[in-house]
C-alpha cells in the first residue's frame, strides 16, 4: 500500500475517532448516563455493531454523497476529512454539540470552491431538508412510541422491576441497532470521500468476497471503535443527564425513534420497497444521529409540556448545527490553499469543459438552443464556475439545464481498463450489465456520455427507462452505476 | 426439561417475591393489630393478646429482614437506578407501620390503659378507621409497582380516612378530658389515643411521599 495513502487517509480516520466519540455516545447516552448500561458494555455493543453496520450496509449512503461533489485526488480528500473532523472537534471542544454529518457536507462544499466545481445544489437541497426532516420525524415518532408505551405499560401492568429488566434488555437491543444504522449511515461521512482514491483490492476469502470499498470501511469503523471506547464515555454522560432527564423507557424511546430515522434515510431495501409500491421514496443520504436525538429528546420534553426540557442548552446546539456547516467550509478552503500553494501538492484532478460539434449535437437532442450554444463551442473552460458563467451571458440556465451542459461537455479520458473492471463489485451489476462492460474493456472516450451510450448500444440493461413510476428505482439506480463508472474508469 | 430464565429476570421476580412478601406481612401485622386491640377493649391482657403481640413482634422481624434483602439485591445489582432511591425510602417508611403496630402493643401490654366504658365505641370506631387507612396505603404501595394510575385513588382515599381519624380523636380526647377522670389518668389515656392516631398520620405522610414518587414513575 502506497504510504501517502496512509497518511492521507489518517484524516478520516481522525473524522471516524470524532464520530465514535460524538455521534455514537448518542445511542447509549441515555442508557449509560441513567445507570440503566455500564460503558463497558455500551461501548462494547456499540462498537462491534458500528462495525457491522459500516461493513455489512454502508454502501447506499455512500453512493449519494460521491454524487454531491467529485473528490478525484487524495489530498483533497485529506482536506475535506480533516476539516471536517477538525470542525467537529473544535465546536466539541469549545462546549457546542457538533455533527459529523453537516462538517462533512460543509467540507465538500468548501472543496467544491476552491476548485471551481459546482455544486449540485438538488443534492444539496435534499440533505438541507433533512436536517430539517430528521429532527421533525424523530420528534413525531417519540411522541408516537411515548403513547403507544404508554398505553402498553397500562394495559399489561408489568411489575416495576419487570419493567425495568425488558427495559435494560431493551436498551441492550435497540443500541445494537442503533448503532448498525449509525455505522451504515455515517460511514460514508468518514470513508466516502476515499472511495475514488482507495488503493484496496476486493479479497475472496475462502469464498467470501470483500470488497474494496468493504475493507475501506472496516478501516473507518474500527476508527468509530477507537472514538467509542477513548472519548464518549464523558460525552455519554453528558448527553444522558445534561440535556434532559428522561426515564430508563423514555431513553429507550428516545433511542428507538432515533434509530428509526437514521435507518429510513440509510436503507436501499426500504426505499426499493417504497418505488415498488408507488409511494415516494426517502432520499438516501447521511443524516446526523445529533439532530435525531435532539428531535426526539424535545418531542418527549414537548409531550411531557415542554417545562423540563433545557431550552437553553437546545439554542445553544441549534447554533452548533449553523456553525458547523460555515466552519467545516471555511477551514477546508484554508487546509486545500495550503496544500495547493504550499506544499504544491494537487487537490483536484484538472477539469475541461469542451463543447465540441458532438457535444453539440447531443445538447441539441435534449432540447438546448443551437444558435444561443454556438458562442461557446470550441473553446476549452478550465471550470464548471467558468463554463456556466460563459454560458448564462447566452442562455437561461435553471439547476438541471446546468447540470446537463456540464455533463456534456465534460471533456475526460475514461479508458475501460479490463483489471479495473474486474476490481468492480460485481454482485452491484446485473449479468446482462456485466457482459457490457466487459465487451467495452480496452475502449477509450472522451465525453462520459459516450460511454453510457456505448453500454445502452449493447443492452436494455444500461438504457434509461421512460420517467415512469414504475421505473424509477432502475432510473435511479442506473444513474448511480453510472456515476461510479465514471469515476472508477476516469484516468 | 425445565426452562431456565435468564438470571437478570429471575433476579427481578426473587426482588418481585421478596417485596410482595414484605407487604404482605405489613397486612397481616396491622390485622393482627386490629384484632389484639379489640380483645384488649374486650377482655384486657389475656394469653390471646399476647399470642398476636408475638406474632406481630415476629414479624416485624421478618420483614426488616426482607427490606434489607430488597436493599442488597437492588444496589448490589443496580436494579431500577433511577427509583431505586424512591422505593427503599418507601419501603422504610412502611416498615415504620409494622414498627407502631409492635411498639403500640407493647405499650398496651405494659401500662395497661383503662378507657372508661363510655370511649369505647368511639375507641372501637377509631381504630377500625386507623387500620382501614393503613391497608388502603399497603394497597396504594404495592400499586406503585404495578398499576401507577391507580396510587392517586388509594392516595385519596387513605388522606380522607387520616382526616377521619383526626376528628375521631379530637372528639375521644374531649369526651376524656370532659370526663370526672383525674388528671394524670386523663393525660395517661391521650397518650394512647395519640399513639393510635400516629399511625394514621404515618399512612398520611408516606401516602403524600409515594404521590411524588408515581409522579416520578412516570415515562
Amino acid at each position: 500500500m502506497d504510504l501517502s495513502f496512509i497518511f492521507f487517509i489518517s484524516s478520516g480516520l481522525f473524522l471516524g475517532w470524532s464520530l465514535g466519540a460524538n455521534d455514537a455516545a448518542n445511542i447509549f447516552g441515555t442508557a449509560v448516563g441513567s445507570r440503566m448500561l455500564r460503558f463497558s458494555t455500551a461501548a462494547l455493543v456499540c462498537s462491534v455493531f458500528v462495525v457491522l453496520g459500516a461493513v455489512i450496509d454502508g454502501a447506499g449512503a455512500a453512493r449519494t454523497l460521491g454524487s454531491l461533489g467529485g473528490i478525484n485526488q487524495i489530498a483533497g480528500a485529506f482536506a475535506t476529512a480533516l476539516a471536517a473532523a477538525l470542525s467537529v472537534f473544535m465546536l466539541v471542544r469549545i462546549g457546542l454539540t457538533a455533527s459529523t454529518t453537516q462538517a462533512i457536507v460543509g467540507a465538500i462544499v468548501g472543496w467544491n470552491f476552491f476548485t471551481g466545481a459546482l455544486t449540485d445544489t438538488d443534492t444539496l437541497l435534499t440533505i438541507l431538508a433533512t436536517w430539517v426532516l430528521c429532527p421533525l420525524l424523530a420528534g413525531l415518532f417519540a411522541v408516537l412510541l411515548s403513547r403507544a408505551v404508554e398505553f402498553g405499560l397500562q394495559r399489561f401492568q408489568p411489575h416495576l422491576l419487570t419493567q425495568d429488566s425488558w427495559t435494560r434488555l431493551a436498551l441492550i437491543v435497540t443500541g445494537a441497532f442503533g448503532a448498525y444504522t449509525l455505522g451504515a449511515n455515517n460511514i460514508a461521512n468518514v470513508m466516502g470521500v476515499f472511495i475514488a482514491v482507495s488503493p484496496f483490492q476486493d479479497l475472496d476469502m475462502s469464498g467470501v468476497r470483500v470488497s474494496s470499498t468493504q475493507q475501506l470501511f472496516l478501516l473507518g469503523s474500527l476508527a468509530i471503535a477507537v472514538g467509542v471506547y477513548t472519548y464518549s464515555k464523558r460525552v455519554m454522560l453528558t448527553v444522558g443527564c445534561k440535556l434532559l432527564q428522561v426515564s430508563p423507557v423514555s431513553a429507550w424511546i428516545v433511542v428507538v425513534a432515533h434509530s428509526l430515522v437514521l435507518f429510513l434515510f440509510a436503507s436501499q431495501t426500504l426505499e426499493r420497497q417504497l418505488i415498488d409500491w408507488g409511494l415516494p421514496s426517502i432520499p438516501l443520504v447521511p443524516v446526523s444521529s445529533t439532530q435525531a436525538i435532539v428531535g426526539a429528546v424535545i418531542g418527549i420534553g414537548l409531550l411531557k409540556g415542554g417545562h423540563s426540557v433545557n431550552w437553553r442548552l437546545v439554542g445553544r446546539i441549534g447554533c452548533g448545527w449553523v456553525a458547523t456547516p460555515a466552519v467545516a467550509a471555511l477551514i477546508c478552503t484554508l487546509c486545500l490553499f495550503v496544500l495547493q500553494n504550499l506544499l504544491h501538492l494537487s487537490v483536484a484532478r484538472p477539469q475541461r469543459y469542451l463543447i465540441s460539434t458532438a457535444v453539440m449535437e447531443r445538447l441539441q437532442e435534449q432540447g438546448f438552443d443551437a444558435a444561443a450554444l454556438q458562442p461557446l463551442s470550441a473553446i476549452e473552460y478550465p471550470s464548471a464556475r467558468t463554463l456556466i458563467t460563459s454560458a448564462q451571458r447566452h442562455l437561461v440556465l435553471d439547476n438541471a439545464a446546468q447540470q446537463a451542459l456540464l455533463h456534456a461537455s465534460y471533456l475526460g479520458d475514461f479508458f475501460l481498463n479490463a483489471h479495473k473492471i474486474g476490481n468492480l463489485d460485481r454482485q452491484w451489476f446485473s449479468q446482462a450489465q456485466w457482459q457490457a462492460l466487459n465487451a467495452l474493456a480496452g475502449h477509450r472516450f472522451e465525453y462520459r456520455w459516450q460511454l453510457a451510450q456505448a453500454l445502452a448500444a449493447l443492452t436494455p440493461a444500461w438504457r434509461h427507462r421512460p420517467d415512469r413510476a414504475a421505473n424509477k428505482y432502475f432510473n435511479q439506480d442506473l444513474h448511480q452505476k453510472l456515476s461510479h463508472l465514471y469515476r472508477i474508469f476516469e484516468s | 426439561m425445565n426452562f431456565k430464565l435468564p438470571s437478570l429476570f429471575s433476579r427481578t421476580s426473587k426482588v418481585e417475591r421478596n417485596i410482595d412478601d414484605f407487604f404482605d406481612r405489613v397486612v397481616v401485622a396491622g390485622l393482627l393489630f386490629r384484632q389484639a386491640m379489640q380483645l384488649y377493649i374486650d377482655q384486657g391482657i389475656c394469653a390471646e393478646f399476647e399470642d398476636k403481640m408475638a406474632r406481630v413482634e415476629a414479624l416485624e422481624s421478618e420483614s426488616d429482614q426482607l427490606r434489607r434483602a430488597i436493599e442488597t439485591e437492588l444496589y448490589v445489582h443496580t436494579l431500577i437506578p433511577d427509583l431505586r432511591a424512591d422505593v427503599m425510602s418507601l419501603l422504610e417508611d412502611v416498615d415504620v407501620l409494622i414498627n407502631l403496630f409492635e411498639a403500640g402493643l407493647f405499650k398496651f401490654h405494659i401500662e395497661r390503659p383503662q378507657f372508661p366504658a363510655a370511649t369505647l365505641p368511639e375507641l372501637n370506631r377509631l381504630l377500625h378507621t386507623v387500620c382501614e387507612c393503613v391497608e388502603l396505603l399497603v394497597t396504594a404501595a404495592r400499586a406503585f409497582f404495578r398499576d401507577i394510575q391507580a396510587v392517586r385513588d388509594h392516595n385519596c382515599k387513605v388522606q380522607l380516612l387520616e382526616t377521619e381519624a383526626d376528628k375521631l380523636s379530637t372528639a375521644l380526647l374531649r369526651r376524656i378530658f370532659n370526663s370526672d377522670l383525674d388528671i394524670a389518668h386523663k393525660v395517661h389515656l391521650r397518650y394512647f389515643v395519640e399513639r393510635i392516631d400516629e399511625l394514621a398520620n404515618t399512612a398520611e405522610d408516606i401516602s403524600d411521599r409515594l404521590s411524588i414518587y408515581a409522579i416520578k414513575r412516570r415515562i
